[in-house]
C-alpha cells in the first residue's frame, strides 16, 4: 500500500503529517525548525525523499534546509539571493520609486523534469534557480529586468513572487505569479519573460486593460492539459484555454470571488477547487462558515463542499500556498487553516476530516502521494 | 608573521542550535581583531551562519542582532574598530545576540 506525507508549513516550525493510502489515522511529527517561520517546504517529485525548506526570521534571516530522507534530518544550503546586477526600483505603496530589496523565500519548485533542480520565488519579486539540489543560486533575471518592472508594485503581503508552475514536458515553459504585478510566462527557460494578464479586471486601477498591476493570488494547471491555467486572483476566479495570453472570468455562482488558493483535482482536469473569502478586508470565509466550492467543468458552476468542515462561527484564512491535492486513485484535498487545523479530504472533497488541529499559524501545505 | 589569538564567541540560541554549536565557540583570528574579522573567521568556519547575523548582499549587521562585549554594546561601532583588550586575551566572551523584540 502506498503512502501520504503532508508538509505543513507555519509560524512556528514545520509539520510533517504521514499516513497510509486510507488517509484515516495520521502521525504528526514536528515541529521541525521550532519557532521559525516556515513559509513553504515542498518535497521532488522525482526523489520524493529530497524536501526542501524556506526559514524566514525577523532576526536570522532567510535560511534553506535540506532533507534527503524524507525529513529525519536535514541539511543547510545556500542562502545567497542576491540579485543578478543592480537590482533597480520597483513602486512602493505610495507611488515612490523603492530599490528592490531581498526579504524571504516565498516559494520553493522542486523541478519535474530534473532532480537536481529548483526553483525559488522571492520577497521582492524574483526568480532563483539552483541546479545542484540548493548548493548554490542564481538569478533568472530577465523576469526582473522585464521592461514593466519599475510599474510593479506590493501586494499586502510584499511584492512576492509566490506561485511558480513547470510546464510538464517542456522544461523552457514556466509560469510565474507575482503579487501585485500579475503573472508572467517564459517559453525559453527564463531568458525571456511575458506578462499573461490580458482579460483580468482590476477595478482599482486607472486602466484596466493594464499590462501589469493585477493581484494574481494563485495559479494551477493539470499536467494532461497543461495550456489551461486556473487562476484566484484578488477579486475573480479566471481560466485561461491559451497558456495565459487570455482569460475568461469563471467565478460564476460563488459567495465570493475574493480568496486565495486555487487547486485543480489530480486525475479530472476540468475539476478545481477554491475557498471563498468574504471580502478583502475581512478575510474570513464568508457567514462563519468554512466551505471549499468544487467545480467539474472548469469554473462557473460550484458546488459547496461541506462535510465535516466548520459549519458556524469559523473565522479563519486559508493562504495562498495552504492548498494541496494528492495523487491516490481517490484524489486527496488538503486545506490548512490560519487557524492552524489541516482539513483532509479522501474523497474528492465530499467529505472532511481535520488531521490535525492547534498548530501555529498554517502558511503552506504541500502533499506527496509515496509508492 | 601574525599573531593568532582565540576568541570567544556566544551565539544566540537559534543560530546554535542550527549549526550545531554549543554557548561558546572559538573563533582563532589571525592579526587584528575587530567585529568584521571575528565574524568573517565565524561565517567562514560555519558557513551555515551566512546571512545570519550580517546581510548576505551589504555585509551589514542585520536590524535584530546586536552586539556585545565586556558590558558595552558594540553594535553601532565601526566593524573595523579593535575589540577591547580583555575579548582579544579570552577573558571576555565577544556576544552575538537576538533583539528582544516581539511587542
Amino acid at each position: 500500500m502506498s503512502g501520504t506525507r503532508v508538509l505543513v508549513g507555519t509560524r512556528k516550525g514545520a509539520f510533517i503529517l504521514t499516513s497510509d493510502e486510507a488517509r484515516e489515522e495520521w502521525t504528526v511529527d514536528g515541529p521541525h525548525f521550532p519557532g521559525a517561520e516556515i513559509y513553504h517546504l515542498k518535497g521532488s517529485p522525482l526523489d520524493p525523499d529530497r524536501i526542501y525548506v524556506s526559514q524566514s526570521s525577523g532576526w536570522f534571516g532567510q535560511v534553506i534546509h535540506r532533507s534527503d530522507d524524507g525529513g529525519a534530518t536535514w541539511a543547510t544550503k545556500d542562502n545567497d539571493f542576491t540579485y543578478d546586477g543592480v537590482p533597480g526600483e520597483h513602486q512602493w505603496y505610495d507611488g515612490t520609486l523603492r530599490p528592490w530589496e531581498f526579504t524571504r523565500v516565498w516559494h520553493l519548485e522542486p523541478s519535474v523534469h530534473d532532480a537536481d533542480t529548483v526553483y525559488a520565488g522571492v520577497e521582492d519579486a524574483a526568480l532563483f534557480k539552483s541546479t545542484d539540489g540548493g548548493e548554490s543560486w542564481s538569478e533568472l533575471s530577465g523576469l526582473r529586468r522585464h521592461d514593466t518592472g519599475p510599474q510593479w508594485q506590493p501586494g499586502a503581503g510584499g511584492m512576492c513572487l509566490h506561485t511558480i508552475l513547470e510546464h510538464p514536458t517542456d522544461p523552457q515553459r514556466l509560469y510565474v505569479a507575482i503579487s501585485a504585478a500579475g503573472a508572467f510566462r517564459t517559453d525559453d527557460g527564463g531568458e525571456t519573460w511575458l506578462p499573461i494578464n490580458k482579460g483580468l479586471r482590476s477595478g482599482e486601477i486607472p486602466d484596466e486593460d493594464s499590462e501589469v498591476g493585477h493581484c494574481v493570488h494563485h495559479l494551477d494547471l493539470h499536467p494532461s492539459n497543461p495550456d489551461v491555467l486556473y487562476m484566484q486572483k484578488h477579486w475573480d476566479v479566471m481560466r485561461s484555454k491559451d497558456a495565459g495570453d487570455s482569460w475568461q472570468e469563471v467565478s460564476g455562482n460563488l459567495p465570493s470571488d475574493f480568496g486565495f488558493v486555487i487547486a485543480v483535482h489530480a486525475h479530472e482536469p476540468e475539476t478545481i477547487y477554491v475557498v471563498p473569502i468574504e471580502s478583502d478586508i475581512h478575510h474570513v470565509p464568508p457567514e462563519g462558515r468554512l466551505r471549499v466550492y468544487r467545480s467539474r467543468t472548469g469554473g462557473e458552476e460550484w458546488e459547496a463542499l461541506t462535510e465535516g468542515l466548520p459549519q458556524e462561527n469559523c473565522y479563519v484564512n486559508v493562504l495562498r500556498d495552504a492548498m494541496a491535492v494528492d495523487h491516490h486513485d481517490s484524489c486527496g484535498v488538503y486545506v490548512g487553516t490560519t487557524g492552524g487545523q489541516v482539513y483532509a479530504s479522501h474523497d474528492s472533497g465530499d467529505s472532511w476530516t481535520a488531521i490535525v488541529r492547534d498548530l501555529p499559524t498554517v502558511l503552506s501545505v504541500e502533499v506527496q502521494t509515496l509508492s | 608573521m601574525n599573531a593568532t589569538v582565540t576568541i570567544r564567541v556566544v551565539l544566540p540560541a537559534p543560530l546554535r542550535t542550527m549549526v550545531g554549536l554549543d554557548r561558546e565557540v572559538d573563533v582563532t583570528v589571525e592579526g587584528e581583531v575587530t567585529q568584521r574579522t571575528v565574524l568573517d573567521v565565524l561565517e567562514r568556519d560555519h558557513p551555515a551562519l551566512l546571512g545570519t547575523i550580517r546581510g548576505r548582499a551589504d555585509g551589514r549587521r542585520r536590524a535584530f542582532i546586536r552586539f556585545f562585549a565586556c558590558e558595552e554594546d558594540l553594535s553601532h561601532e565601526d566593524p573595523d574598530s579593535p575589540l577591547p583588550e580583555a575579548v582579544v586575551a579570552g577573558r571576555e566572551p565577544y556576544i552575538v545576540l537576538g533583539a528582544m523584540a516581539g511587542g
